[in-house]
This record gives C-alpha cells, structure tokens and sequence, in this order.
C-alpha cells in the first residue's frame, strides 16, 4: 500500500509548527498504524533527516501513552481503539492520512506530535486517590462490594488516560478522564469517606489547568478507546451539587454552633 | 568475594518476623533527613516510592514514561496470586510456597519464596483498601480464578486488566504522596548512570527526555526497580521503552548480575507476522483455561483450514503428553511443546510457527456469552490484530519473550552488593528462579514495593550518616562529577558515529542471534557461534550506528541508541551464562541436558546455585560468583506434569 502523510512537525514549545508530507510506499494491511510510522522514520533517519517524534509504549492499548490525532479524529478511525490498535487495513491504498498531536492548551507539544499532560496526574493530586497508609487496610472480604458496584466501579476505572477524550472535545474539556476518577473512586465504599472533597478538588484542578467546561457534545465518549460512558459526567455533576450543598450545610453549622 | 544472602534461619515460617524484628530502625524525626532515589514507577517502583514517602523518607521518583501511571506492569492481564485461601480449597501460604518452589525449578531461595508467600495476604488487603476493583461474587466478596496451572483458585484479578488496576492503585498512593510533598516526580527522565562513592550508591544521572538536560541526583540510597530485560531479544511482549540500562550502568559500577540466561518465553503470544514487526502482543495464560491446544497429527495438513481437519486427526498435544496437567501445564512446559511440534514440520498458519488455541468446545459446553464474558477484550484485541475472529476460528499462537527472572543479585534484603543500591521487582532475580509462574510478577512487585524495602532501606539508613547532614557528597564531589561525564561522553560518541545503519537495525540482529541460539532451546555450538558474533556485532555498532539530531533536544533515536548499545553487551552474558549452566532448568533449556522423553533434566549436584556475574570490562570475561541454594523444606525432585 502507498500513502501520502502530512505530518505536524513543531521542533519545541516555543516555536511555530507546520505540515510536512511525505509518500510512503510497501506498506501492508497488517502493519499497525506505529508500525508504518517506524518505517518513515527509518526512511528519513536513511536520508539523513530528523525522525518524526510520537509518544507510543505498551503498543497493546493499555498503557494510554500514544496520541495521535488521525484524519480529525483522535486514535482515528476505529473504534474503541488506541492509535497502537490501528491497523493499515482500516485505510485504502492510496489514501491521503493527516497525523496531529493532540490540540488543547492544557497539553502543550512538547516536539512534534509529542504533548505534555503532566495536568492529568495534577488532577489525581488533587483527590484521585483513597487515603490508606500501607499496611493499615483491613481483611480485604471484610468490605463487600455489590458485584453491580464493583462492575461499575471498574466500566470507570478502565480508563487509561490517554487524553482523547480532551482532544476530541471542541472545548478540549477533561471532564470524562476526571468523571470517569471520581466515580470509580466514589462508587465504592472504602472511597465514600473522602467522596465530597474528592469531587470538588478534582473539578478545581481541572478548571486551574486550563481544560474548558462540558457542554455536553460527548465527543469525549465516541473517542475514547476504552468505551467510558459520559454517564459519568452526569454523575460526577450530581456527587458535585451533593458535595458542594453538603459543605454549605457544614459551614453554616459550624458558624452556627459557635 | 562471598555471597552473603543474610538469609534469617530457623523455623520458615518465622524467619521474616525474626528478620524485621532485627532490622534497624530509623527514628521518625530523622527519616526526613534521607533521600531515596527510585527509578522506576511501575508496581515495584511506585509502591516503594508511595510507602517511604509516607513513612517519612523525601524520594526522588524517576521514570522515562509521561507519566508513572504508564510503567508496563499496567499491560499485565491475568491475575495476582495470594494464599488466602478464600475458596476454601486446601490454599495456604505453605502451599503457596511450596508451588513456587517447585514451579521456578528449585532455582530459588526457600526463604524469599515463603516471604513472598506470606506478604501476599497483605497485598490482597492493600489493594482492595485503595479501591482496586476486584472482581467479585453475587455476595460482594472477592472472586478467585486457577491460573497457570495451579489446583487451587488463588489468583485475584480485574477483567483481563488487572496489571491496570492494581498499578492505578500504586499510582493513585504515590501521586497522594506526590501532593503531600514527601515524593518528587520526575517523568520523561532516563537514568543513565549509577554513581558510586567509597564503594557505595549515592546518587545518579540521568537525562532530560524533554530537552536533554543531564541532570545529578544525589542520595543516601538508590532503589532500582526498572523492570526486566526482555527487549534484548527485540521482538518480545514489552513495551518498547523497556530497557536493560538502569541496571546494565549499576552492572557495570560493580553490581553483580545474576541469572542473566533465566529469561520466559510464554506460551500464548499472537504469531510474527512480517518483518516490519515492532513487538508481539501476549493474550492471557487464563485463556489455556478453557482453550485447548492443538497441531495437525500429519504436516500434510497444516495449510488445511482448521475446520477441515476432523478431530481424529488432530493432536491435543499438551493433553497427550501431560494427561494430569494437560492444557495447564506451567509456561516453559507449554512453549517447549510448541516448539517441538513446530520443529516437526506441523505449525500452523504463515512460517508454520503457530500452534492453535481452540474454544469451539467451550463454546458448546458454555455458550459463546460465556466466554465472552471471560475473554471479551482479549478476544476483540485478537481480532483487531490478525484480522480473524476467534469465537469463529482457532487462535494461532506462538511462545514469545514475556518476562525474565534474572536480573542484579540481591541479598534477602533486597540489597545488591553495592551497599546502598537495592533492586525491586522484575529487575532483581530473586524469587522467580528458572521459570516464573503465572499471576506471581504482579505479586513479587508489590511485595517488594510495599512490604519488603519499607523496612530493609530503613536497616541500611540506620547505618549511614545522611548526606543531607554529613555533607560528605556533593555535586563537585570528583566521582560525581566523573559519573556525569562518562554520560556526556557517551552521548556524545553515539551522536558522533554518524554511520550507515539505524539504532533499529542492530536492535533486531541482535534480538535474532539471542532468540536463535539463547531462546526456547540453547547448545553449546549454537552459543559459542552467538558469542563470536555479538561482539562483532557491538563493534559495528560503534563504527556505523547513525543517530540524527543533537543531544540538547528530545531525541527518541538516541534513547533508542544508548539502549541498545547495552543490549549488545548485556546479550553476551546472557549467552555466557547459558553455556556455563550445561544443565536444563525452568525456561533455560539446554539440548544436552535432557530427558529420554525430551524433558529438561536438572544437574543439582553442579548447578543448584545462583549465578552471579561480576563486570570486568567490555571485552573482558566475566567474574563468576556462585550462591549455593540450599532446600530444608521442599526436597529437590524432577518436575512432573504428566
């Protein structure tokens, strides 16, 4: 199969980016999308040039580290699939493919189509956690867990926070990612004990960094790769109103008791 | 030099009490005075960063990844072992124990095995506590599946994701540190160079992946838990960032390396396609739970589609050669047995290096909605990858490079012999032996990380002053400053070759020489050749390797560069370790060490020890250092499957 690329090419934060294109020919319907990228880059490693810089690890779709936004549309065509899972088989012979980094001011490029999304680990800073000292947790049996709840605690937790889901969204807002931590989190009942603070924390980070509000698109939910229900948002939305009523109450008790 | 293990003795099941009993603390108010490194942030890494930041410890975190969450523990599928025995079906940590020891081929030490056993109740409880969403039953308590052969059903899982959870676990406990302030995250950075004074670990350099800044990090103890070496062989089931250089730099600084042929080829890969091939995809051990393994009995029929070749004509091997264990038996059994069948001319699919994984009879017996809801997203990743559906057609799967069990010789301590560097995880080669077995990597991680350094490290600080009041090590300190040049120096050279042939190109030579002749079969002829044309190998490198860009920027080929350049070292001990071992035992199989039924046969009168390889230079023999291992409570005996 053949190809014509056009590649975003940025050499550093500061300075402007631009599309290169390149042909590509050899290429086979079982190749997987990286594995056609390898075979640019060891063409213009040949040829003397600089390779194209992209994030990619596990290569099985669980480690979240690739982003490629691919014809418009983050991880590309298929569904339910990191960029990894992508095969050449999904495209025609031919095909002209544009290939983006992921685009929101809380994910700077840090090279090509390299981002930075240090904010997703600031938002788990900020409550994505369930506060137990090593050593100090119970029998593990001695808190059951609804197989319902822990089915759905777990739809959540599969997420791999990729940030497709901030790419996609036209306010690059990071409401599933942070959704999708809370309600794992607050659904279960060793994460009830810190579930207000939790919501309101994480919301209030992902506002600081710079991700814009829901407005309900739920192009968030069509692009994620592991299927994450923007159920969730609504949920996180309802543990928000409860936690922020609930803390009004707790002051004006407070001041009240005085 | 003496290997000291400082194995506790007496009682087994006392030993790890006695030992913390022993262990020297350090007293609250002072432990803010010391600094741990530790390189890496998967389970190992992360829970050791997580449990002494909340101890009290200021860590430094390193990882090469965006973000800790990223380490490759998360691609673990399967499961977690622990002796809890919650099925009531005869589990205890006795029996957890004695499996382990048994299952690494006796290549182990009795007293970390039973450790590991024990602690593995706590990691259960640790991780439920942190909201790891266990699978559970109708009544909310945990649910336990048989994997990997055992008879008991101990292992916890999460979906096929439990590497996942249980790493977001980890995560979620160091980025609570890391808000807290106790723990430093460094991601995007590589370490690159151990630094050693007075003939202890006291810091490190590492590099900058955003901008190539070369940084020191200085400590009062380092932590190593950078996982496994199995990209050595290119193509492997790791991720593609995983690397040997963490502990090949600290190899090289004096830390002995131990069991370096010890690595496992696992059963149940998707077969290579092409050349272009990046990495091989593992679909999980769980699946031989209901899956059952199958060749054509005549080569004449292995380009037949599978649905035209009847039954009577085909062969369950695994079940025909192990009746007790059949499709379950351990992983290095299994791979052996496909590749013999493959040597016979009868794998199946493109090469005929593939044997089937078939489900049709479950799918009777239990409905395809079952299965699904066993195996759903492994057969969907399945699917995306080779283009065929499995509820339809066979699997085809072939033994890939998954896990290796050697790695830096530690002390029960978990201390190399470094004094100062301690190595966590599958980077170390402690409780695996021969051949691990399965759902017990995401278990020996935690162990390590939460509940074994946690009061090791703290023995070792006890004794040292810290840098933070000694002032004894600074960053003009001359082997500091000699550690951060031999890094430049290295850069530099390897952006200066400026030859003909990608970083690539060598990686995947060398992964073929390593796979051929230190793979699933090894003989003395096939290594004496490897060992020839390695270091011929290693020296083309030097004089043709071209690496673009420059150093003062991200630069993925040079990352790649350096990595393999110790992969090119790193694979000649391998190769040396596999001949000095002319024995058969777990994953190392030697051709002149078997069986009349073609087993691996064992020679513990020469070879029941560890194997731990001291640097003398690149070009230069290694020192060996032997452990001996001794059995009080499992007698030594010939594995049997069948």
């Amino acid at each position: 199969m053949k190809f014509k690329l056009n590649v975003w090419r940025q050499d550093n934060a500061k300075t402007a980016g631009r599309f290169e294109s390149y042909s590509i020919d050899g290429i086979t319907s079982d190749q997987s999308f990286l594995e056609m990228l390898d075979v640019l880059n060891e063409k213009l490693v040949g040829d003397g040039k600089e390779p194209v810089a992209f994030d990619h690890d596990c290569r099985e779709g669980i480690c979240g580290m690739c982003s490629l936004v691919v014809n418009g549309r983050p991880h590309g065509p298929q569904e339910h699939a990191t960029t990894c899972q992508l095969h050449m088989r999904k495209f025609t012979d031919g095909e002209e493919i544009t290939i983006e980094p992921w685009r929101a001011g809380a994910f700077p490029v840090i090279r090509d189509l390299v981002v930075d999304r240090g904010s997703f680990d600031r938002i788990i800073q900020a409550g994505g956690y369930i506060s137990v000292r090593t050593g100090a947790a119970p029998d593990a049996n001695a808190i059951p867990v609804a197989k319902e709840i822990a089915d759905r605690a777990m739809d959540a937790a599969a997420c791999i926070g990729c940030g497709a889901c901030v790419a996609a969204c036209p306010n690059a807002s990071a409401m599933l990612f942070t959704a999708a931590k809370v309600r794992h989190l607050n659904l279960l009942p060793q994460g009830a004990p810190e579930r207000d603070l939790r919501v309101m924390k994480m919301v209030e980070q992902m506002d600081a960094e710079g991700f814009g509000a829901c407005t309900n698109h739920l192009e968030c939910e069509a692009a994620c790769p592991k299927g994450i229900s923007a159920d969730f948002i609504g949920e996180l939305n309802r543990d928000l109103a409860t936690a922020i009523l609930r803390s009004r109450e707790a002051s004006k008790n407070a001041s009240a008791g005085g | 030099m003496a290997l000291q293990s400082k194995c506790p003795t007496g009682p087994i099941e006392q030993r790890w009490d006695k030992h913390r009993f022993n262990l020297k603390l350090v007293n609250p108010a002072n432990k803010r005075k010391y600094e741990v490194i530790v390189v890496g942030s998967g389970l190992a890494g992360g829970a050791a960063a997580a449990t002494l930041g909340e101890l009290g410890y200021k860590v430094q975190c390193f990882c090469y990844q965006d973000s800790p969450r990223r380490a490759h523990s998360i691609a673990a599928q399967g499961g977690i072992n622990a002796a809890k025995n919650y099925q009531n079906d005869g589990d205890s940590v006795y029996r957890l124990f004695y499996d382990t020891v048994v299952g690494v081929d006796y290549r182990a030490r009795e007293s970390n095995v039973y450790r590991l056993a024990q602690v593995s109740l706590n990691i259960i409880d640790q991780c439920a506590a942190q909201g790891v969403p266990f699978a559970r039953e109708y009544g909310g308590l945990l649910d336990n599946r048989s994997f990997g052969g055992a008879q008991v059903s101990r292992t916890f899982y999460a979906r096929g994701q439990t590497g996942q959870q249980l790493l977001l676990g980890a995560y979620s406990a160091l980025e609570r540190q890391v808000a807290a302030g106790s723990v430093t995250m460094h991601s995007r950075h590589e370490m690159l160079e151990l630094i050693v004074v007075d003939g202890r670990a006291r810091g490190i350099v590492t590099r900058d992946l955003k901008d190539g800044r070369i940084e020191t990090h200085l400590a009062d103890a380092v932590i190593l838990a950078t996982g496994g070496y199995g990209n050595v062989f290119f193509l492997s089931t790791n991720a593609m960032g995983c690397n040997v250089t963490a502990t090949w730099r600290a190899h090289k600084k004096g830390a002995f390396f131990a069991n370096p042929c010890f690595t496992q080829i696992h059963p149940t890969c998707i077969p290579v396609k092409g050349d272009y091939q990046s990495k091989l995809t593992l679909m999980s051990e769980s699946l031989r739970n209901d899956g059952r393994v199958w060749v054509p009995k005549d080569a004449a029929d292995r380009d037949k589609k599978p649905g035209e070749i009847p039954e009577s004509a085909r062969d369950y091997y695994l079940e025909r050669r192990y009746p007790a264990f059949g499709n379950l038996v351990p992983r290095d059994v299994a791979s052996r047995a496909a590749k013999v069948v493959c040597d016979e001319g009868r794998g199946v699919g493109p090469g005929g290096l593939g044997v089937y994984l078939d489900f049709r009879d479950s799918i009777q017996r239990l409905g395809q909605d079952k299965i699904a809801e066993r195996y759903g997203n492994l057969f969907e990743m399945y699917h995306h990858i080779t283009d065929e559906d499995p509820y339809k057609v066979p699997m085809r799967i072939y033994p890939a490079v998954h896990y290796t069990m050697g790695g830096l010789w530690v002390d029960y301590n978990l201390m190399s012999n470094v004094p100062g560097l301690f190595v966590l995880g599958e980077a170390n080669f402690s409780d695996h032996g021969a051949n691990r077995l399965g759902a017990s990597a995401l278990m020996q991680g935690l162990a390590d990380g939460y509940f074994v350094i946690p009061y090791t490290v703290g023995d070792y600080l006890a004794s040292v002053k810290p840098i933070s009041v000694a002032k004894d090590v600074t960053k003009d300190h001359a082997d500091v400053k000699a550690a951060r040049k031999a890094v430049e120096t290295r850069l530099k050279s390897l952006l200066e070759v400026n030859g003909k042939r990608t970083a690539d190109s060598f990686h995947r030579e060398l992964g073929k020489i390593i796979w051929d002749e230190c793979g699933m079969a090894r003989s003395e002829k096939g290594l004496r050749g490897a060992l020839e044309r390695i270091p011929a190998l290693r020296e083309e490198f030097w004089s043709n390797v071209r690496v673009p860009g420059s150093g003062e920027a991200m630069n993925p080929e040079l990352e790649k560069a350096g990595r393999v350049a110790d992969f090119l070292e790193l694979g000649e001990l391998m190769c040396r370790d596999a001949l000095d071992r002319n024995e058969s035992c777990g994953g190392h199989f030697r051709e002149e060490s078997a069986t009349d039924e073609g087993e691996a046969k064992r020679d513990d009168e020469k070879y029941c020890y560890v194997a731990a390889w001291e640097h003398q230079g690149v070009d230069k023999a290694p020192t060996l250092h032997k452990e001996a291992l001794e059995f009080e409570y499992v007698k030594l005996s010939q594995r049997s499957y069948k």
